[in-house]
């Protein structure tokens, strides 16, 4: 079960793994997630989005970063191991439907997550703008893949090592400054990103669609860890989202409860890299 | 020696040995350490053998009370655990976490005049010493009947009803949401009143009985009711809980180092954060932590804010002390650990710093009132009372209403206006044919014992519906 059967480096710090998970493969929709469990014991319970899937393989695509131990573990398993808990789809499906004229902004690794529902806005007869970004070239993923899902591909990067310099909302902004007519916005990355998009979009009024990537713990609802002020009211991100009107979503908020961790997940991190050996750590 | 009913009577309750607070603070290992065979013989003695037992009926299960404790007294402990399990799957939780002096130990002869039988810990030991044993009977199943049947959630409900079908022959597969099994058992109710070794041999139990378990099943999301149909389960019930945690809708409730009890007992029990960072999880290491309510739930998050080091740990409780829903024995083990109750307070806000960290609980005190709808008095503020106390992390235990996955995924699944299933209190039937359904997400937040009640009704009624197809 959960056994990885391809892995790719897509750049020094992003792997893309393709594992057996037939069950999930055939129910999964665009903007649903996983939480993988990479050991046995010890391990914790992380989230991420399904980038991908193949109902008739059995398999699904996960792309991360690795940011931390447990990303690292997994960046340190090899074809043939498998992960040791995965649990999904969860969190609710995209809603797809035929709005006219999409723009789906990805940023970095916010890449994966989006792919799938560009993939699906154009399934359903959309015009699909995809925007691109990265801080430099070697850190833009999935460049193929969103080709194959859009009508049109921009890419921009931070140092303009690749594509247009700047960042995705100047790409954005001079979308809508050329009088193209824009229906919805769906947009994936970093808070900061997502909240600037909203920034650009609010003032045109237009819908925007942005997928928030809270701390959880169980993903069933069941603990509201990854709770987020959405409209005034508290909102569970795992069975009430992920997605949300970027335009009522408390982003500052979210941002501090993203950060209540970061000192302990340094030293978790920390701790792993000084024993070098892996996922196979043996050392304790 | 036999000895005469005044004789026994007059033999002093035998409370069991427990670690000492100061020691206990420090680490989470169970708090009482059980009783020796001794011990356990010198309580049972103590038990007159009534001819219309008073304690049966106090037991939603109904254990045959006298005759497992006579089995003791007269050191038959093999036979007195196959009384038990007769009607108890789970005695050596129910040992430990069942509010017996509500139940069967309130209704004893003996508490008349004396203190009642120590019923919750001999049922304890007795089920400690066949899990020491380590040769735990597997009991006779019947000749497989070939009907599939799916249980979904595994918390004490559900596998009280897997366990009861599959000595009646049928397959039953547990689709359980989360890594492990036992549902509050193993994500809510701490080590140091509930060791995980105990619901890792049932679960071992339970396999060994034939029950197929798949862990890591979200259904509602993996499979839809009627999916499951599809896949040839006939017969579905639904145990999943009430896992749906309320907050108080009070400014700074999102601020950081502020908990709803699922997540901090969460963190500690299943993801083993008390171990960090041995363990992956991470939970915030506070000071002065302040829990709010006045459950077990409540008594449980305290007392685990304690053992992972807080120096300064406060219930905040709007009524007062006599109306906490908790266990008097847990209160009493949370005093004894230096929690600090304060009693006829309502938090108000939470007050955090420029980092977005909880730096303060303000409160309002209160007052009681005319009685309401409960028969309880109503705590009423008392207006301009307002005060604040220093705390870096606050933990909210109001309670929780049902996990509403199912019901949401499940259109023709009725449920009442506080989104718990409805179901026949004799069958557990729900409004959807062939779907049972049972323990808190029927019955709300509730009972281990009341859950495993409600399973072993349903199974009785699937059982039925097996064999007939009549709904
Ligand atoms: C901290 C705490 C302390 C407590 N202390 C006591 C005590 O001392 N004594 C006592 O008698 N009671 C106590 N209780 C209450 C008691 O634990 C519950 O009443 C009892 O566990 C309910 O059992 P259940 O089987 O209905 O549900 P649960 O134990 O909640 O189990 C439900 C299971 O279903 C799973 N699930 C949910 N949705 C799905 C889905 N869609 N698909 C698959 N699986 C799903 C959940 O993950 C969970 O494992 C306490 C509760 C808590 C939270
Ligand atoms: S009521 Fe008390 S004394 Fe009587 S049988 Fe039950 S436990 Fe024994
Ligand atoms: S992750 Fe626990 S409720 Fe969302």
């Amino acid at each position: 079960m959960n056994k990885i059967l391809t892995r790719n480096q897509l750049s020094e710090n992003v792997v893309k793994l393709t594992i057996e998970a037939p069950v999930i493969a055939k129910k999964r929709k665009a903007g649903q997630f996983i939480i993988l469990r990479t050991h046995k014991k010890r391990s914790e319970r992380i989230p991420l989005t399904i980038a991908d899937a193949d109902a008739l393989k059995g398999t699904i695509t996960l792309v991360f970063q690795v940011v931390g131990k447990s990303t690292a573990e997994l960046a340190a398993f090899q074809v043939g191991d498998s992960i040791n808990d995965l649990v999904g789809p969860l969190g609710k499906a995209t809603h797809i439907e035929n709005f006219g004229n999409v723009v789906c902004i990805g940023g970095g690794i916010g890449i994966a997550p989006m792919h799938p529902i560009a993939q699906a806005l154009k399934g359903a007869g959309n015009n699909v703008t995809s925007i691109l970004g990265a801080r430099t070239k070697g850190l833009l993923v999935m460049e193929e893949e969103v080709n194959k899902a859009s009508d049109k591909v921009i890419i921009v990067t931070d140092d303009g090592s690749y594509g247009e310099q700047g960042f995705v909302t100047n790409a954005l902004e001079k979308i809508i400054n050329d009088g193209q007519k824009v229906d919805v916005v769906v947009a994936i990355g970093p808070a900061i990103m997502m909240k600037m998009v909203c920034k650009v979009t609010e003032p045109h009024k237009i819908k925007t669609v942005v997928s928030l990537n809270t701390i959880m713990v169980d993903g069933t609802g069941m603990c509201g860890c990854c709770r987020v002020s959405v409209d005034g009211t508290t909102q569970f991100v795992c069975v009430d989202g992920p997605e949300f009107d970027g335009h009522k979503v408390d982003f500052d908020g979210m941002m501090k409860r993203q950060s209540t961790y970061v000192d302990l997940e340094k030293q978790s991190y920390d701790i792993y890299k000084s024993h070098g050996c892996g996922n196979r750590c043996t050392c304790k | 020696m036999t000895l005469t009913p005044a004789e026994r009577m007059k033999i002093p309750r035998k409370n069991m040995k427990e670690q000492p607070p100061e020691i206990r603070v420090k680490n989470f290992k169970e708090v009482p350490y059980g009783y020796t065979e001794d011990e356990a013989v010198e309580e049972a003695t103590r038990c007159i053998g009534c001819k219309v037992p008073q304690c049966v009926s106090g037991c939603p299960v109904e254990i045959d009370i006298p005759k497992f404790i006579q089995q003791i007294a007269d050191r038959d402990f093999d036979a007195a655990i196959e009384t038990v399990k007769k009607t108890n799957l789970l005695p050596a939780v129910c040992g430990r976490v069942c509010p017996q002096e509500t139940q069967c130990e309130i209704k004893c002869i003996l508490g008349k005049k004396h203190t009642p039988v120590a019923i919750g810990n001999l049922e304890r030991f007795i089920a400690d010493y066949e899990r020491k044993k380590k040769e735990i009977a597997i009991p006779k199943i019947k000749a497989k009947t070939g009907h599939k049947v799916a249980v979904v959630g595994a918390g004490p409900a559900g596998l009280t009803v897997a366990g009861d079908l599959t000595k009646m022959g049928h397959s039953v597969t547990v689709f359980e949401a989360l890594h492990r099994l036992g549902g509050v058992l193993m994500y809510g109710i701490p080590e140091f009143r509930l060791p995980k070794e105990i619901l890792e041999s049932e679960a071992t139990f339970l396999e060994k009985l034939g029950v197929e378990f798949k862990v890591n099943s979200v259904i509602g999301m993996q499979y839809s009711l009627d999916e499951l149909f599809e896949e040839g389960y006939e017969t579905i019930f639904l145990g999943t809980g009430a896992g749906l945690p309320y907050f108080m809708n009070i400014p700074g409730e999102n601020l950081n180092g502020v908990y709803s009890a699922n997540e901090y007992l969460t963190r500690s029990n299943l993801m083993g954060a008390y171990d960090f960072p041995n363990n992956d999880t991470p939970i915030a290491s506070s000071k002065n932590v302040a829990v709010v309510g006045g459950g077990n739930v409540a008594m449980d998050s305290a007392r685990t804010a304690k053992r992972l080091g807080a120096e300064n740990v406060y219930i905040v409780y709007r009524r007062s002390e006599e109306e906490m829903p908790a266990r008097k024995a847990e209160i009493h083990h949370a005093k004894e650990e230096g929690i600090q109750f304060n009693i006829l307070m309502n938090p108000t806000r939470l007050i955090g710093d420029d980092s977005s960290w909880v730096t303060k609980m303000e409160c309002l005190k209160m007052e009681l009132g005319e009685p309401d709808n409960s028969g309880r008095r109503r705590p009423v503020p008392i207006k301009g009372s307002e005060f604040q106390i220093d705390v870096d992390c606050a933990v909210i235990a109001i309670g929780n209403g049902p996990n509403p996955l199912v019901p949401h995924n499940t259109p023709d699944l009725e449920t009442n206006k506080w989104g718990n299933i409805t179901a026949d209190s004799e069958t557990q039937k729900t409004s959807k044919e062939g779907v049972f359904a049972g323990g808190d997400i029927v019955l709300g937040a509730a009972t281990v014992i009341l859950a495993m009640g409600e399973g072993r009704r349903a199974a009785r009624a699937m059982d039925e519906y097996l064999k007939t197809k009549k709904w």
